[in-house]
């Protein structure tokens, strides 16, 4: 009873919310109301669709024993309180996805991006990760590539590793990418970043050999390292002689943060990912806490229009008309193929209760769909005309201020080049035209909620601390995204040369980590010399890949519920499924069709190749101009290579389906025998369970 | 209160990896009796390999 009335407010708050944000079309919006709307929507969400999801369709078992329990060995198989594997879950989970995709989508205006946000996770992010999360746990913890085996067929399975390896190559580009940008032409940016490196090796020394495993005390020693090296890089951007140590374009930066990544790879974990993970865990759990505060306390009018004029395909950040573009471009925050990994990982080996996959799987991901909406927010309570200048590449609007400014303001949002001089001098840089990628429109919004809620006077550290949060963060998923791609290509080789498969061998060591990094370097060096800014064709391409592997997850959930034999149910994952492979195969169409060189791929290298031989093009743009075009190519076949995947899974797990309609043999899979657990859930008394952590 | 604060302190230690050293000998002591446990260092070094073996960070 208690429950239906709780729905029935929720539902009411939630529609007036909404209601206010559909009728207040013509004039600004407090951002409030979506605030209130989002966490209506994600409350009526988990109460009522996952709790139903987890009772009828999982048929979750409160009796039944996980693997945490059957297998408990003290280390990666232990139960663990489910507010505890929560923390865990989320800070895997959380990147810098949700913050860079919303940026990037607002040119639409700030209600497509929101609607997909809420809706997808809803629907279809939260049911993904709650229900792949369920199935690993029955299944020992298997990962996502051998649940695909066993369910599907060796077929599924090759397509999801394969899979997984490509998208992991332009995962790190676009972060790198993401950093470069963000660092181009700004000494306080890059010395703060680059003193995040020496912090997190001391960490990495302070627990391994100081105080090995105090993990509190090493993080607290770090993270307040950290906010001194944003006000240390403040003292190096003065100084006249330090500041040119550290002032660079963008190729020379690239080439670092490809020296650095290859350097995490093979150097041991604890002396810098471990500890670097640690220190970005703390920022993170303490900068999205900060921003919902500041949000709320600081309310602000969004200044962008609800829906932009951009809609129709011309946008300048990115190509594309809103469908299917939104939905490629926000792939964090709504629904995230990557999560599949994780919730096929190391959580599944610390759930303790069956029925906790709700909270760990849904809740998780409602608070990373969250965090997406506050990126929304930082990024539409800018002046739309500012939010332009800092996020349209120079070889749209042009590289000259006044330039820009012309163009930004003949599309309707008014903006001066002493507005952005103004604005660029608060926060501490020298321009701020031209700094595409993100982050640094983020990090300007971040700057302005915190500087209004938490004191203005502060603008460029706030500024320069969200972009050290950022490329912590980052470079983390950088390490980390490096160091997995490593241990797949050296089981990949391995299969061929028994000795690369010997993970601890120093030349195996060497060489994958020299492949992964050569391959994601090189996608990062082009969108680096692209003048275009390189983040609108990357970032589509690492929308659409990410997607294929949310349709790669999927169609094992859906073959699953399917062989369980309730097609009614097998919907909960089909429809987003259907749905993920409508928009991936429609934009990977445009991608590759499209006669407009600003969407297509081969169009664009086509058109480029044509002005090339023509003369038209300045000469330092054609001598990049060869390298622009074969990328151009390339990126077009890895398209085709994603949506073919996406199609051979899909279609792999429609003829398992049909088969069990038609009563054949199908793949038994996996599934663990039902052990009755000896931890009793009703009084939550947990054997291995810290007792102290029963909150 | 003091219950409180004591509880949650815990879980921060749980969630962070904190206490896991201590988990792992409570474990040890009921599951193997009578082996010698790893040292602390020991411990931290396999769990830190552990852990970033698989994909364990995301986007």
């Amino acid at each position: 009873m208690g429950n239906k009335i709780l729905g029935v407010v929720l539902a009411i708050i939630a529609a007036f919310a909404v209601g206010g944000i559909a009728l207040n079309r013509d004039e600004p919006i407090n951002a409030l109301w979506i605030v209130t709307a989002a966490v209506c929507i994600y409350l009526l969400g988990y109460r009522f669709y996952a709790a139903w999801i987890t009772a009828k369709v999982l048929s979750a078992d409160a009796t039944r024993a996980t693997p945490a329990e059957r297998l408990n060995n003290g280390r990666d198989f232990v139960p663990t309180h489910r507010w505890v594997v929560f923390g865990h879950h989320f800070a895997a989970i959380a990147g810098p996805g949700p913050l860079v995709g919303p940026t990037l989508a607002a040119q639409f205006g700030y209600l497509p991006g929101t609607l997909w946000i809420l809706v997808g996770s809803v629907i279809g992010g939260c049911v993904q990760d709650m229900i792949v999360l369920f199935l690993s746990t029955r299944r020992d913890g298997r990962s996502l590539g051998q649940m695909a085996r066993d369910e599907l067929g060796p077929l599924g399975g090759v397509a999801a590793l394969i899979g997984t390896l490509m998208i992991m190559v332009i995962l790190i580009a676009v972060l790198g990418l993401v950093v470069v940008n963000a660092m181009k032409g700004s000494p306080w940016a890059t010395s703060t970043v680059a003193l995040t490196i020496p912090i997190a090796i001391l960490v990495g020394l302070y627990l391994r050999r100081i105080r090995p495993g105090r993990v509190l005390e090493g993080s607290i020693i770090g993270v307040t390292l950290l906010v001194l090296s944003v006000w240390a890089g403040g003292l190096i951007d003065h100084s006249e002689t330090l500041r040119g140590w550290f002032n660079h374009p963008g190729p020379p930066l690239a080439l670092a943060v490809i020296v650095y990544g290859w350097s995490a790879a093979i150097l041991p974990v604890w002396l810098l990912l471990a500890p670097r993970d640690y220190l970005s865990t703390f920022l993170k759990l303490g900068v999205v806490a900060m921003l919902a505060i500041a949000i709320v306390i600081m309310h602000p009018v969004l200044k962008m229009p609800a829906i932009t004029q951009f809609v129709d395909g011309t946008g300048p950040i990115f190509s594309g008309k809103v469908f299917p573009f939104v939905f490629i471009t926000i792939a964090c925050g709504a629904i995230s193929g990557f999560h599949a990994l994780v919730s096929s990982g190391t959580t599944p080996k610390l759930i303790t209760n069956e029925t906790d996959v709700r909270l760990v799987g849904y809740g998780s991901m409602a608070l990373e769909s969250f965090v997406g909406i506050m990126a929304m927010i930082a990024a539409t309570l800018l002046d739309p005309g500012v939010y332009f200048a800092i996020n349209t590449g120079a070889g749209v609007v042009g590289a000259a201020a006044a330039d820009a400014v012309r163009t930004i303001s003949g599309w309707g949002f008014p903006v001066s080049v002493e507005q952005m001089q103004a604005l660029a001098t608060e926060v501490g840089e020298s321009t701020l035209f031209a700094r595409t990628g993100g982050a640094p429109s983020l990090a300007v919004g971040m700057a302005s909620i915190f500087g209004t809620s938490f004191g203005r006077g502060l603008m460029s550290v706030w500024y320069h601390f969200a972009i050290m949060f950022e490329a912590v963060f980052i470079l983390t998923t950088v390490d980390a995204g490096t160091r997995v791609g490593r241990f797949m290509v050296q089981d990949l080789i391995g299969q061929v040369w028994k000795p690369m498969a010997k993970t601890s061998w120093y030349p195996s060591i060497l060489i994958s980590s020299t492949l992964i990094v050569a391959a994601w370097g090189y996608f990062l060096y082009i969108g680096v010399i692209d003048p275009n800014g390189g983040i609108n064709i990357l970032w589509p391409l690492f929308g659409i890949s990410n997607q294929m592997l949310a349709s790669i997850a999927l169609s094992v959930a859906t073959g699953i519920l399917i062989k369980k034999g309730n097609f009614k149910h097998a919907l909960v994952t089909f429809v987003p499924l259907a749905w993920l492979a409508i928009v991936t195969t429609t934009a990977a169409i445009q991608k590759i069709f499209s006669a407009d060189p600003k969407l297509g791929f081969f169009a664009g290298a086509n058109d480029l190749a044509a002005k090339l031989a023509s003369g038209a093009l300045p000469p330092e743009r054609a001598a990049v101009a060869p390298q622009l075009i074969f990328n151009q190519h390339l990126d077009g076949w890895l398209t085709v290579f994603f949506t073919v995947v996406l199609w051979i899974v899909l279609v792999d797990m429609l003829r398992i389906a049909a088969r069990r309609m038609r009563g054949q043999h199908v793949p038994t899979g996996s599934e663990a025998p039902y052990t009755v657990s000896q931890l009793n859930p009703a009084n939550g008394d947990v054997n291995g369970v810290a007792s102290g952590a029963r909150a | 209160m003091k219950q409180a604060v004591r509880t949650v302190w815990e879980c921060v230690r749980t969630v962070s990896g904190d206490n896991a050293y201590e988990r792992y000998l409570t474990h040890h002591a009921q599951a193997h009796r009578g082996t010698v446990p790893l040292s602390r260092r020991e411990f931290y070094a396999q769990m830190t390999d552990q852990k970033w073996s698989g994909v364990s960070r995301c986007c």
